[in-house]
C-alpha cells in the first residue's frame, strides 16, 4: 500500500497530537493527582509534569516533527520549490 | 556604581543598540515592510518570536502570579507553550507556503470573500490593540520604579523608541531589534533566578534547584513551601485549587489563542523556506521555555523568600525593598492586631483589596491606607504580583547591576512586544483594508507610505492608552486569548484541513465563535462581576477558559452552515493542494 505525502502527514500529524495531549492535558492536568503519589526528587510528579515536563516535551514534539517532515519532503519531493517565485505581489 | 546611573547606563546601551540596529536594516519595500523580504533565518526568527510572544506580562507578571496561585498557574505555563505545538504542526508551514503578508489575508483569499476578510481584520485589531494596551503600562511601571522618571514621561520614551524603528524598519527593523531584546531579556530574567537558585538550594540550575533541598537542611524547597503555605492559610502550594474542568478549558483557551495571535503568525511569514518555519517554531518554543520553565522556580524561590523576610518581623525593621516598594504603591501594610509586627497569610488585607493611600503616615511610619482592614482575615499585607520579579533581586540582595539589567529586560520585553503588535495592526490596515479593499490601485510605494502612517497612528494610540490606562486592562487578556481562539484559529485550521469548508461555514462560524465568548466575557467581567463564580459559570468554566467553547462552537456552526451552500470554487481547491505540498 503506498500512502500519499498528505496522508502520511496526517498521521505523523494526529500521532503526535496525541503525544501532546497526554503529556499536558493527561499527566498535567486529568491524571496530575494520582502521578502526585510519585516524585523525581523534590518533585511530586504531577506537578512536574503541569510546571516542568510538559514544556519539555512540547519542544521534543517539534523536533521530532521537523526531523520526520523533512524526511517526508526528501521523499516525495527531492527538491523543495522556491517559494519566492510564487510571490504574485 | 549608583542603581540609578547603573539603570541608565543599562537601559541606555541597549536602546542605543535597538536604534543602531534599526537604522541598519530600514525598510525598502513592502515586502520587507511586512514580512521582512521572506530572508530571516530560522534561528533568528525563533529569538525574534521568543520576544515577540515574551511581553511585559510574561517577564514581570508571571512569576508573581505563579508564586500567589502555586499549581492552579501551570495554565499559563502550559498554555502559553503548548500552543506552539499547534502552531508549528498545524499552521506554520501551510501559511508560510501561502506567502503573502498578513493572517486577513490569507482568510480573505482562501475564503473568497471580502466580508471574511473584513471580520477577520476586526478580530486582529481588537486582539492586538488589548495586548498593546497591557505593554505601555509595563514600560511605564518600568520606568517609574527604576529610573524614577513620571510614568507618563516613560511612556513618550517608550512610544519614541518604538516609533523609530517600527516606522523606520517595518518588520525588518523589528525583527532584528527583536533578537537583541531577546538576548537582553533572558540574559535579564536568568542571571538572577540563579543567583537566587544557588542562594536558596545552592544549584546553579533553577529548572533543578525548585527540586532541590534547602540549603542546610534535608527538606526539598517545594516540601516546606507546602508546609508553610498551609501555616498561613493558604492551600498546598503544589495542589489544585480550581476544578479540574476549568483549568482544562483556561489552558486550551490559551493553548488555542496562542496559536491564533496574529502577531505570532505573522512572524512565521518572514523565513525563506516551509521546512523553516518549522524548525523555527521549534527553535522559538526552545528560547520560549527557558524563560517558561524557569518563571516557576523563580515563583517558588520568591514565595518561600517573602514569607522568610517578612513574616512575623516588626515593620520597622522590615527590609529597605519593602518600604521602596510600599512607596510606589505595590505594596501595603495594616496592622490590624496593632502589635507591630508584619503578619502575611491568606485572604485579602484590605477591603476593595487595592490600597487607597492616604499622605499620612502611621505609627511605624507606614503609609496609612484609607481601606477598611478586611476582617475575615489576619493577612495584613498587600502585595502586588507584579513585584516578585521585580523586587526579587532586592529581596535576595543581589548586587546593583543585577537590578539594573532587570530593568533592562523588562523594558526589552515590553518593547519588543508591542512593536510586533504595531506593526500587525499597520500591516492589516495599509494593507488588508486600504490596499485589498478600499482602495486597490494604490501603488506599492503609496502603501508602504499608508503602513508607516498606520504604523504611527497605532503608537499614538497606544501610547494614549499607556497614559491613561483603561482600568479593564487585567480583564481584557481573557478577551484576546479568547477571541483569538474561537475566530482566529478556526478559520485558519479549517481553511487548511477542510476544503470543503465555503465561505458562508467560515464567517457563520467566526461569527458564533465571536459573538459567543465577547458575550460570555462581557456578562462576566463587566456586566455582573458579582456572580462571576463557578456556580454560575455554563458548566464550571471561567471566563478566561471560555475561548475553547467558543471556537468548538465556532467548528459546529462552520461545518453545518457549511452544508447548506456551495462547495467552494476550482481554484480555492487548487489552492489549498498547493499549501499542502512543502
Amino acid at each position: 500500500m503506498k500512502l500519499s505525502y498528505w496522508k502520511l502527514n496526517l498521521i505523523i500529524l494526529t500521532s503526535l497530537l496525541t503525544i501532546w495531549f497526554i503529556v499536558s492535558f493527561g499527566f498535567g492536568i486529568i491524571w496530575s493527582d494520582q502521578l502526585d503519589n510519585f516524585r523525581i526528587g523534590g518533585f511530586k510528579l504531577g506537578f512536574w509534569f503541569s510546571q516542568q515536563g510538559s514544556i519539555y516535551f512540547f519542544i521534543l514534539i517539534i523536533f521530532i516533527y521537523v526531523l520526520l517532515m523533512n524526511k517526508l519532503d526528501k521523499r516525495f519531493y527531492s527538491k523543495e520549490s522556491d517559494n519566492k517565485s510564487q510571490l504574485k505581489e | 556604581m549608583e542603581l540609578q546611573s547603573l539603570t541608565y547606563l543599562f537601559v541606555g546601551i541597549s536602546f542605543t543598540l535597538y536604534i543602531g540596529i534599526a537604522i541598519w536594516s530600514r525598510a525598502r519595500s513592502t515586502n520587507d515592510f511586512y514580512i521582512a523580504g521572506k530572508g530571516v533565518s530560522p534561528v533568528a526568527n525563533g529569538m525574534a518570536t521568543a520576544a515577540d510572544w515574551m511581553s511585559a506580562a510574561s517577564f514581570i507578571s508571571m512569576a508573581g502570579l505563579i508564586a500567589f496561585l502555586g499549581k492552579d498557574g501551570s495554565v499559563y505555563l502550559m498554555g502559553w507553550t503548548g500552543g506552539y505545538v499547534l502552531l508549528a504542526l498545524l499552521l506554520a508551514p501551510y501559511l508560510r507556503k501561502f506567502g503573502k503578508y498578513t493572517v486577513p489575508d490569507f482568510i480573505g483569499t482562501r475564503y473568497y470573500s471580502k466580508a471574511a476578510r473584513l471580520v477577520a481584520i476586526i478580530c486582529l485589531i481588537f486582539i492586538s490593540f488589548t495586548y498593546v494596551a497591557g505593554q505601555m503600562r509595563g514600560v511605564g511601571i518600568v520606568f517609574s520604579r527604576f529610573l524614577e522618571v513620571d510614568i507618563n514621561t516613560g511612556v513618550i520614551i517608550g512610544m519614541l523608541i518604538v516609533f523609530f524603528y517600527a516606522v523606520l524598519g517595518g518588520m525588518k527593523g523589528i525583527t532584528y531589534t527583536q533578537v537583541a531584546q531577546y538576548c537582553v531579556l533572558i540574559f535579564a530574567y536568568m542571571v538572577p533566578a540563579i543567583f537566587i537558585s544557588l542562594l536558596i538550594t545552592n544549584n546553579p540550575i533553577p529548572q533543578l534547584g525548585f527540586g532541590d533541598k534547602l540549603i542546610g537542611s534535608s527538606t526539598y524547597l517545594l516540601d516546606k513551601l507546602d508546609q508553610l503555605s498551609i501555616e498561613l492559610g493558604f492551600n498546598a502550594y503544589t495542589d489544585n485549587t480550581k476544578s479540574n474542568i476549568d483549568i482544562f478549558f483556561i489552558t486550551a483557551a490559551l493553548m488555542f489563542g496562542t496559536a491564533g495571535l496574529p502577531h505570532v503568525i505573522v512572524r512565521f511569514f518572514t523565513v525563506p523556506k516551509v521546512s523553516d518555519a518549522r524548525k523555527s517554531a521549534g527553535y522559538a518554543l526552545v528560547f520560549i521555555a527557558l524563560l517558561y520553565t524557569t518563571a516557576p522556580a523563580v515563583a517558588a524561590f520568591a514565595k518561600i523568600n517573602f514569607i522568610d523576610s517578612v513574616q512575623k518581623v516588626e515593620y520597622e525593621s522590615a527590609p529597605d525593598w519593602f518600604k521602596n516598594w510600599e512607596n510606589i504603591g505595590l505594596i501595603a501594610w495594616k496592622d490590624k492586631n496593632e502589635d507591630g509586627l508584619i503578619d502575611y497569610s491568606s485572604g485579602n488585607a484590605l477591603e476593595g483589596i487595592k490600597p487607597k493611600y492616604t499622605n499620612e503616615q502611621g505609627k511605624y511610619g507606614e503609609r496609612n491606607v484609607a481601606n477598611r482592614p478586611d476582617d475575615s482575615n489576619k493577612n495584613e499585607v498587600y502585595i502586588d504580583n507584579d513585584i516578585m520579579v521585580l523586587a526579587n533581586p532586592e529581596i535576595a540582595q543581589l548586587p546593583n547591576w543585577v537590578i539594573a539589567l532587570v530593568a533592562a529586560g523588562a523594558l526589552a520585553a515590553a518593547l519588543s512586544t508591542a512593536a510586533g503588535l504595531l506593526l500587525v495592526i499597520s500591516a492589516s490596515i495599509s494593507h488588508d483594508l486600504m490596499k485589498q479593499m478600499l482602495m486597490p490601485k494604490i501603488t506599492e510605494k503609496q502603501e508602504l507610505f499608508f503602513a508607516r502612517c498606520a504604523a504611527a497612528v497605532a503608537i499614538f494610540i497606544a501610547g494614549l492608552f499607556g497614559i491613561y490606562p483603561p482600568g479593564f486592562v487585567a480583564q481584557v487578556v481573557a478577551f484576546a486569548f479568547g477571541l483569538a481562539a474561537s475566530t482566529i484559529f478556526p478559520a485558519l485550521f479549517l481553511g487548511i484541513f477542510y476544503k470543503r469548508l465555503n465561505k458562508e461555514g467560515a464567517i457563520a462560524g467566526m461569527l458564533a465563535g465571536l459573538l459567543a465568548t465577547s458575550s460570555y466575557i462581557i456578562y462576566f467581567k463587566f456586566l455582573n462581576p458579582t456572580i462571576n463564580n463557578a456556580e454560575y459559570w455554563i458548566l464550571g468554566i471561567s471566563p478566561e477558559g471560555f475561548g475553547f467553547l467558543g471556537m468548538i462552537l465556532n467548528f459546529g456552526v462552520a461545518l453545518i452552515v457549511s452544508n447548506f451552500y456551495s462547495n467552494p470554487p476550482k481554484e480555492i481547491y487548487q489552492m489549498i493542494d498547493e499549501i499542502r505540498k512543502p
